[in-house]
């Protein structure tokens, strides 16, 4: 074998590199599990069943701003009959008042960084 | 045709993950069994592949060189198309592998139409190349959030600088259009250009075929069926911190997409793409160009039995200073 060293070395980098999940969080020391989401105390339910919720919320937001900001339809009414106003701050955060222990927790674990807050203010309590 | 029986392989492949996907039976086989087995094919096969590659004997030293050798200190040398050293060749690597200098010299022939022979240069292909290749890796390292907890800064800021424009919502990503787009270019290239096409195998359009799948039901994910990307994270990380789960409520066309990038792992050592390895394997590239100052021994040269001139000048020794005849020792 030519340059055996150099090969194997090389070998033993594309395995590392590969199983970096596999090692990065032993490595890290961090624990590996789903963030934990502090949910609105005596509300139901959200303004779409949880797990569309999860999964849309911002497709959602966008629908929202657009009915909001474009076609001055301010009020949406959900699928068993409560009537929300489309708004970012005052209705989602109306809600889930605590942005840092709620939205900021599900967007680190992902890595998704909203821009929106670039303009719009999180009620106090939640900087960032 | 060749063309076609890609595309129905793929069809068929994603076809037969979207139904299974639909059974609940089926998603173990999908989310852990699927792609363990495709990683460890995947790793096993480079491997195999790289060792077998680098015992295979090398009987010449065949650099192929662009630029002037180093030679007399007046002559102007060019390091990177003509290494000497292995710094030197480590920088003509670098610029292959990362910016795949030797494609930039792609040319190409044709008739004008006075029937005359004409070169002329093609960067289309390079930049087409290039454009695909630098889009998949980005794609890749931004995967990692989905794969690494906590996530490394790096892969938050490729997110942003991805999604420079901060258009729609999801925010729309750039490599998303351009490795489409690359993608599109390369197979158009294959199906519209009678040369190429003639010397094209069903090979080299499954590669493009699968990668557009993978890239089309990604991108399909992210824009359009929205999936849980917390419970796809959980799976992930089940999957390489070695304590697979399956949770709830992930869409079909996740399967579907991993089910593609399984295959692509598990195929990647038995095709062409391959050559992810092979470019760092390749004689003509990674040698230096020192034939005159380095001796390369090639290993197939059969054992002669030699007696040099030396060693008959020792035996004869006695016999040649008798005659007078003069020696080279002395
Ligand atoms: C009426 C109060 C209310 C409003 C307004 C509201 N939510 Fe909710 N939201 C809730 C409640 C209550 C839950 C918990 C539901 C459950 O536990 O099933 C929830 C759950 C969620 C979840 C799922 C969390 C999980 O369990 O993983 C998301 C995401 C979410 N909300 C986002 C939003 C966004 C974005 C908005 C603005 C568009 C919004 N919510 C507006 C009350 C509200
Ligand atoms: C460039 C600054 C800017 C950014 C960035 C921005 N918005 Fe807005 N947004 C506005 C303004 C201005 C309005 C109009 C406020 C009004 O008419 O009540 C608005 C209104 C809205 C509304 C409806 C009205 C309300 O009270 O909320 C929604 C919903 C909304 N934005 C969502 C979003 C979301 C989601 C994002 C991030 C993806 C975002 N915005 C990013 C400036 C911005
Ligand atoms: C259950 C976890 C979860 C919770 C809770 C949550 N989000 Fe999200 N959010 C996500 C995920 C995951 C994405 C990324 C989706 C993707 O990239 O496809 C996302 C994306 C977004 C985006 C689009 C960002 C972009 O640029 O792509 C907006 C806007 C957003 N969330 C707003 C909110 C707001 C506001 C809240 C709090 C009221 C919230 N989210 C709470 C999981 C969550
Ligand atoms: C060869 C490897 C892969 C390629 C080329 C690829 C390609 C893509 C592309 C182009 C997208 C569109 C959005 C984006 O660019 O982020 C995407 C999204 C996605 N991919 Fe992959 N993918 C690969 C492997 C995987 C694997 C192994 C998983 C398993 C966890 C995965 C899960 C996802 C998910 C969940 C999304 C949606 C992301 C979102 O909604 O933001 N991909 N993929």
């Amino acid at each position: 074998m030519y340059d055996a060293g150099k090969i194997l070395a090389g070998l033993v980098i594309f395995l590392l590199l590969v199983t970096t999940p596999v090692w990065w969080s032993f490595a890290m020391g961090a624990e590996v599990r789903a963030p934990k989401l502090v949910l609105p105390e005596g509300r139901r339910a959200c303004v779409l069943p949880t797990g569309e919720m999860k999964a849309t919320h911002m497709e959602l937001l966008n629908r929202w701003r657009d009915l909001a900001v474009r076609h001055g339809d301010r009020v949406m009414t959900t699928w068993d009959g409560r009537k929300v106003r489309r708004s970012l701050t005052q209705s989602c955060l109306g809600c889930h008042t605590d942005k840092d222990k709620f939205c900021d927790r599900c967007h680190d674990y992902v890595a998704v960084t909203p821009y929106c807050w670039d303009c719009h203010v999180a009620p106090r309590g939640g900087a960032s | 045709m060749r063309a076609f029986q890609a595309l129905v392989i793929v069809a068929v492949l994603s076809g037969a993950a979207t139904l299974a996907a639909g059974v609940t039976a089926m998603r173990p086989v999908l989310g852990i069994v699927l792609p363990y087995l495709a990683l460890a094919v995947f790793l096993a096969g480079m491997v195999a592949r790289v060792v077998w590659w680098a015992r295979s004997p090398v009987p010449f030293k065949i650099t192929t060189v662009c630029g002037q050798q180093r030679s007399l200190p007046f002559l102007r040398r060019q390091p990177l198309e003509s290494p000497f050293t292995g710094w030197q060749v480590v920088g003509r690597m670098a610029l292959e592998i990362l910016l795949f200098r030797s494609l930039f010299r792609n040319t190409r022939t044709e008739l004008t139409p006075r029937k005359n022979l004409a070169y002329q240069p093609d960067k289309l292909l390079w930049a087409g190349a290039l454009a695909f290749h630098w889009s998949f890796l980005v794609i890749i390292l931004r995967h990692l959030r989905l794969f690494l907890e906590p996530v490394p800064r790096m892969v938050g800021i490729l997110e942003s600088v991805d999604g420079f424009f901060q258009l729609a919502v999801p925010t729309f990503l750039l490599t998303d259009a351009v490795i489409v787009a690359a993608l599109l270019y390369l197979l158009a290239r294959r199906l519209f250009n009678a040369r190429v096409r003639y010397v094209s195998l069903a090979a080299d359009y499954l590669a493009l075929f699968l990668l557009l799948g993978i890239a089309g039901t990604g991108i399909a994910m992210r824009y359009f069926w929205k999936v849980d990307l917390v419970s796809v994270k959980e799976l992930a990380l089940g999957l390489v911190t070695l304590r697979p789960v399956l949770p709830e409520g992930v869409g079909a066309i996740f399967f579907v997409h991993l089910f593609l990038v399984s295959v692509l792992f598990a195929y990647f050592p038995f095709s062409k793409l391959v050559h992810m390895g092979g470019v760092f394997l390749s004689p003509t590239r990674n040698m230096a160009n020192d034939n005159r100052a380095r001796r390369h021994v090639n290993p197939w040269n059969h054992p002669v039995p030699v007696h040099t001139y030396e060693e008959w000048e020792e035996e004869f020794h006695d016999k040649l200073v008798a005659c007078g005849l003069p020696l080279d020792k002395e």
